[in-house]
């Protein structure tokens, strides 16, 4: 591999990790309190309130049923609004937030309504508040169930980042398929996907690792 | 201390069901310092009449009435400030998994404010008072069902609550750490003078430790009394069917087929007696042998004790001249003893008993 393509997969890298890192953060922030509203206001939850539901439900649906790189293009005049411009790596993290943002929420969702019901009644008959059982009970019982949602999540981020090129996003895929592709650089192509593989298997171990530690449900003594 | 007035609760279901009345006019009063057990089987209504008494279930109509305060209307803050006097532990423990056993127990003490020394002081008397003090660090999943009723039972009392509500609070557990659990709530209610309403469907819970009960089916109590009443004299076919399972069931099959309705020339009858209280500790049974001539064979039988009184129900066959049989069931009525007739047994199949 010449010392040119090698600093080309240093900066791809570099903008892979850039784009999943800050999209995956601002999607967190945002999913998380998104998810943990789905969550307790359904019928019948501890603050139901099902017409929010069904309407924050709906938006979510539809933008998980369109396909990322149709969203990245369907959004650009909002990308420009938000980003200042519509090409470059700086760009693409707004669709990828778009997408990220969904699907954290439905697995926090998810996480939060696994928790057994039994622990909130018991909350209930402490004379705990709403916001109390969510601070004291929910977050914490569904906090390892919340962290491995949040790796898959960054694992779909790692996937998504590979289709910005379309945007001028830049990043591994980009890479991968300009030079790989396109140049029929097979020896670049092979490295694309290695330093994925690598990426992705980081990811996934650390957030096991992480959930792990705060699992309590399965101590390993 | 508990008082629920005509308390009735009717879930809608869902569109197109029929509703369903769980409870169906209950009324029920248990004085301060009282345990009283609620036992019926599942689908009697018992979980949802034990979680009107917090209002986790609000009545439908009715009034509910603890500590000699009206709870029905109350909402928001005043409920909870009502339900941290009413203490409860569960079938399932309820126990944050996330939290260790000192965590649990501190929960109901952060939910209020405690300073944080305060509830170490707290936590660690709750823990000496159920017998986990060298648990403390330890997380739910650590501990045997046994220990996480414990640990159920010291959070439940943090608040120092005037009534321990216990919905099927033993009834995950196996038989040895149900005793130990039931003699810890005993002790807990001699100590504190805690009120306690229990929920089983497990009769020997109810004489374990309760002074009086209510026999629950289809959202009504259909008995209700001091338990030594209900158990010696039940007086619905649920009640029977309880305690029955209480007293270690039916005779034995092979003894049930032989019997026949009708007295037969030669044979023996079989009889249900039931002593109780002090009549348990008189010799009526060899008396019997002497003065009629009359010979019993026991087939059956359970003896225990309820509120100190013993008391004990036999299944027997008496054989011997009709005279002496007459005689005989004659004079165990005398004695205040209950008899009942199960069936005659024809001679010929009379020695394979």
């Amino acid at each position: 591999m010449s010392p040119q393509v090698y600093a080309l997969l240093v900066d791809a890298t570099t903008e892979t990790l850039l784009m999943v890192g800050v999209s995956g953060v601002i999607a967190t922030v945002l999913g998380l309190p998104l998810g943990l509203a789905l969550a307790v206001t359904g019928r019948g939850e501890l603050l139901s309130c099902p017409a929010f539901n069904h309407v924050v439900g709906l938006v979510i649906n539809a933008t998980r049923s369109t396909p990322f790189i149709i969203l990245v293009v369907a959004i650009i005049p909002f990308t420009r609004l938000v980003a200042g411009t519509s090409i470059g790596t700086r760009a693409a993290i707004v669709p990828l937030i778009v997408a990220a943002t969904p699907f954290i929420a439905r697995v926090v969702e998810a996480a939060i309504r696994e928790v057994d019901r039994g622990l909130i009644e018991a909350a209930a008959a402490m004379g705990a508040t709403p916001l109390q059982i969510i601070r004291k009970v929910l977050l914490p019982e569904a906090l390892p169930a919340i962290i491995l949602g949040l790796t898959l999540a960054t694992v779909s981020l790692i996937g998504y980042s590979a289709m910005v090129g379309a945007v001028g996003g830049g990043g591994l895929g980009d890479l991968g398929i300009r030079y790989g592709y396109q140049r029929f650089l097979p020896d670049v192509m092979v490295a694309v996907v290695l330093v994925l593989i690598v990426l992705v298997q980081i990811v996934q171990s650390g957030g096991e690792l992480i959930a792990q530690q705060v699992n309590k449900r399965n101590l390993k003594s | 201390m508990i008082k629920l007035q005509d308390v009735t609760k009717v879930f809608s279901g869902r569109a197109g069901s029929r509703p369903v009345k769980a409870l169906d006019g209950i009324t029920l009063s248990v004085a301060a310092g009282e345990v009283f057990g609620i036992i019926g089987p599942s689908g009697a209504g018992k979980s949802t009449l034990i979680r009107v008494v917090n209002l986790l279930e609000r009545p439908s109509s009715g009034r509910v009435e603890v500590g000699g305060v009206d709870i029905t209307d109350l909402k928001g803050k005043s409920l909870r400030a009502a339900r941290r006097g009413i203490g409860m532990i569960f079938q399932h423990f309820n126990l944050l998994s996330s939290r260790t056993v000192f965590g649990n127990v501190a929960l109901p003490l952060e939910l209020v404010g405690v300073p944080a020394a305060e509830i170490e002081q707290k936590v660690s008397q709750l823990l000496d008072l159920v017998g986990l003090a060298d648990k403390r660090d330890r997380y739910p999943v650590e501990l045997s069902g046994g220990q996480k009723q414990r640990v159920g039972i010291a959070r439940a009392l943090a608040t120092d609550p005037k009534v321990l509500l216990c919905d099927e609070a033993t009834s995950a557990l196996d038989p040895e750490t149900t005793r130990s659990i039931l003699r810890l709530l005993a002790d807990i209610n001699k100590r504190l003078g805690l009120t306690i309403l229990l929920i089983t469907h497990e009769m020997s819970v109810v004489t374990e430790i309760c002074r009086r009960v209510a026999v629950m089916e289809s959202g009504r109590f259909i008995e209700q009394g001091d338990v030594l009443d209900v158990f010696v004299h039940p007086r619905t076919p649920t009640g029977r069917a309880l305690v029955t399972t209480a007293t270690g069931g039916d005779p034995p099959e092979v003894v049930m087929r032989r019997l026949v309705p009708q007295p037969v020339p030669g044979g023996g009858v079989v009889l249900r007696i039931v002593f109780r209280g002090s009549l348990a500790d008189q010799p009526v049974i060899s008396q019997l042998s002497r003065r009629f001539g009359t010979d019993m064979n026991l087939l059956h039988g359970h003896l225990d004790a309820i509120d100190d009184a013993s008391f004990g129900v036999l299944v027997a066959e008496i054989t011997g001249p009709p005279a002496g049989i007459h005689a005989t069931i004659a004079f165990l009525h005398s004695n205040r003893l209950d008899v009942e007739v199960l069936g005659y047994v024809p001679p010929s199949l009379r020695a394979t008993g």
